[in-house]
């Protein structure tokens, strides 16, 4: 059952019923879920949550879905795990992974396409679609296939083939398109004034972004109903970055945190900052496309779209739409954003999977790079508990590392083997 | 006759530029401002563009020309 007011413009405020609907009429601002978060308080509690399905849906309370019968192919409540390995490596003693690598469709992307395929079909819609940089076909795929619905999903023709292949094996309708994800994603905006179908990132997409909210409640859940005093993120549009830390300001404001008191969220939700919310906030970008990280390193409220030119494709966006909200999370939250050189990426990947036994995709070494550059200046103390986030698997882009392929070549023998182990120790 | 939401991001040359003044007077469009945010070095607006479909392109098509970005309301760019 939701608890769902409408959907209410993020720039002039006006309110719409809750519908298939993205842009304010008036001001053609972005709209957003508005929750009657005192009914809310009334029913939510951590025993509840406790007692929930091992998926977002645990946190349905504060989801938009109207039904209870969610399209779930068991998105989130992914392991928090203990970094003591790339803990000892940076020098940070109380350092932690959550590992949304291991989602259904090996990405965080499940979070929000669960939350906007379950509004499709409450909605009535027959056709899954979306504008993807790979994850988010990879799942809007799958999910379409989980409700039996017909899915459409459109590329970039240049994707990772882990990607496409990801995506293909569901059988939705798959459209490779000749251009960059901005370019892919300006055709579907077309697209989907002409046909009747739901695109999770487009019309479906005030609900879409609410699913990130639960990495920002699985985090809390997990440390024990307390929030982090660091963590790191991988960006591309912002949308992740602000929900995050609207999922720990929900928590917070309706007393869900150790010994934080409940407070009112105020006229505009989406800008609600409890005082206990202390956490800062640090954004990783790859700097072939980083236009929030520069805009926040140059003091600018506004974000120059770039045009991407970056190995980390599933980042690589460069009209990023929640550019300036993401921005203000930064400034709210005493955070920072790092653009992480191209060429540290796969050392980022590297690192991970040396320390952790984590293989991660391209954002991920992004986010592992930006990490490093946190503790080596000394932005992250030791002992503060910080969070680093995971949000793909590295299977899906194999090519980036395909350097690390170097195996002893020998003869069926032992004589051989044992040539070519002491020329490779001697390196 | 159609109508379509655009937004134009201007950098730092172009800011001072009166381009949609000159969208609306060289080519059959009819421009209506929604919001907006111009700074010293770049801006951006949100606009309405009512008229023919292939005068609206065609006017799009030059907007693109002159350096301003141009990319759909509708389908604001997120995450993929």
């Amino acid at each position: 059952m939701a608890f769902v007011n409408g959907l209410r413009c993020r720039e002039c405020g006006r309110e719409f019923p809750a519908e298939a609907l993205n842009v304010c009429d008036f001001c053609f601002g972005p709209l957003e879920v508005e929750y009657d978060y005192a009914t809310i308080s009334e029913v939510i509690s951590r025993d509840k949550i406790s007692k929930g399905p091992i998926s977002i849906w645990r946190y349905e309370d504060l989801l938009p879905s109207d039904g209870d019968d969610p399209v779930d192919i068991m998105a989130g409540y992914t392991p928090l795990i203990k970094a003591r390995g790339l803990g000892k490596r940076l020098g940070l003693n109380n350092l932690y992974i959550k590992n949304d690598s291991v989602n259904p469709s090996f990405s965080f992307k499940d979070r929000v396409v669960s939350v906007a395929a379950t509004k499709a079909v409450e909605f009535g819609f027959e056709t899954l679609a979306c504008a993807s940089t790979g994850n988010l076909a990879c799942s809007v795929a799958a999910h379409a296939a989980r409700a039996q619905i017909d899915a459409v999903v459109f590329i970039p023709s240049d994707l990772e083939k882990g990607k496409i292949i990801g995506a293909a094996i569901y059988n939705p309708t798959l459209v490779s398109v000749k251009g960059t994800y901005d370019e892919v994603n300006r055709l579907c905006s077309e697209i989907a004034d002409n046909y009747p179908w739901a695109f999770v990132n487009i019309n479906m997409r005030p609900y879409y972004a609410e699913g990130s909210k639960t990495l920002g409640y699985e985090v809390a859940e997990q440390l024990g109903w307390r929030l982090p005093d660091h963590v790191v993120i991988p960006t591309a549009s912002g949308a992740m970055f602000t929900k995050i830390w609207k999922g720990f300001n929900e928590f917070a404001c309706l007393g869900l945190l150790d010994g934080v008191e409940p407070m009112s969220f105020g006229i505009d939700q989406n800008t609600a900052h409890h005082p206990a919310v202390t956490t800062r906030m640090h954004m990783t970008q790859a700097a072939g496309c980083s236009p929030i990280a520069t805009a926040w390193n140059a003091g600018q409220t506004l974000v120059k779209p770039v045009r991407p030119n970056s190995i980390a494709k599933s980042l690589a966006i460069g009209n990023p739409a929640d550019g300036i909200y993401a921005l203000r999370v930064i400034n709210n939250s005493n955070g920072s954003a790092y653009a992480v050189p191209e060429e540290d990426i796969v050392d980022g990947i590297k690192l991970l999977a040396e320390t952790e036994g984590i293989f991660t995709e391209t954002a991920g070494g992004v986010v592992m790079s930006g990490l490093k550059n946190l503790a080596d200046s000394g932005a992250i103390k030791p002992d503060e508990l910080t969070v680093v986030y995971i949000t793909g698997n590295g299977l899906k882009t194999q090519e980036a590392v395909e350097g690390v392929v170097d195996p002893l070549m020998i003869k069926p023998t032992m004589t051989s083997f044992e040539e070519q182990l002491s020329l490779r120790q001697s390196r | 006759m159609g109508k379509q939401r655009v937004k134009f991001t201007f950098v730092s040359n172009m800011v001072k530029e009166p381009v949609i003044y000159n969208l609306g007077r060289d080519f059959k469009i009819i421009t209506n401002i929604r919001r907006a945010d111009v700074q010293e070095n770049m801006g951006w607006v949100v606009l309405e563009l009512d008229g023919e479909e292939d005068e609206i392109q065609r006017g799009l098509n030059w907007v693109s020309s002159t350096g301003v970005r141009v990319d759909p309301v509708s389908g604001d760019v997120i995450d993929g």
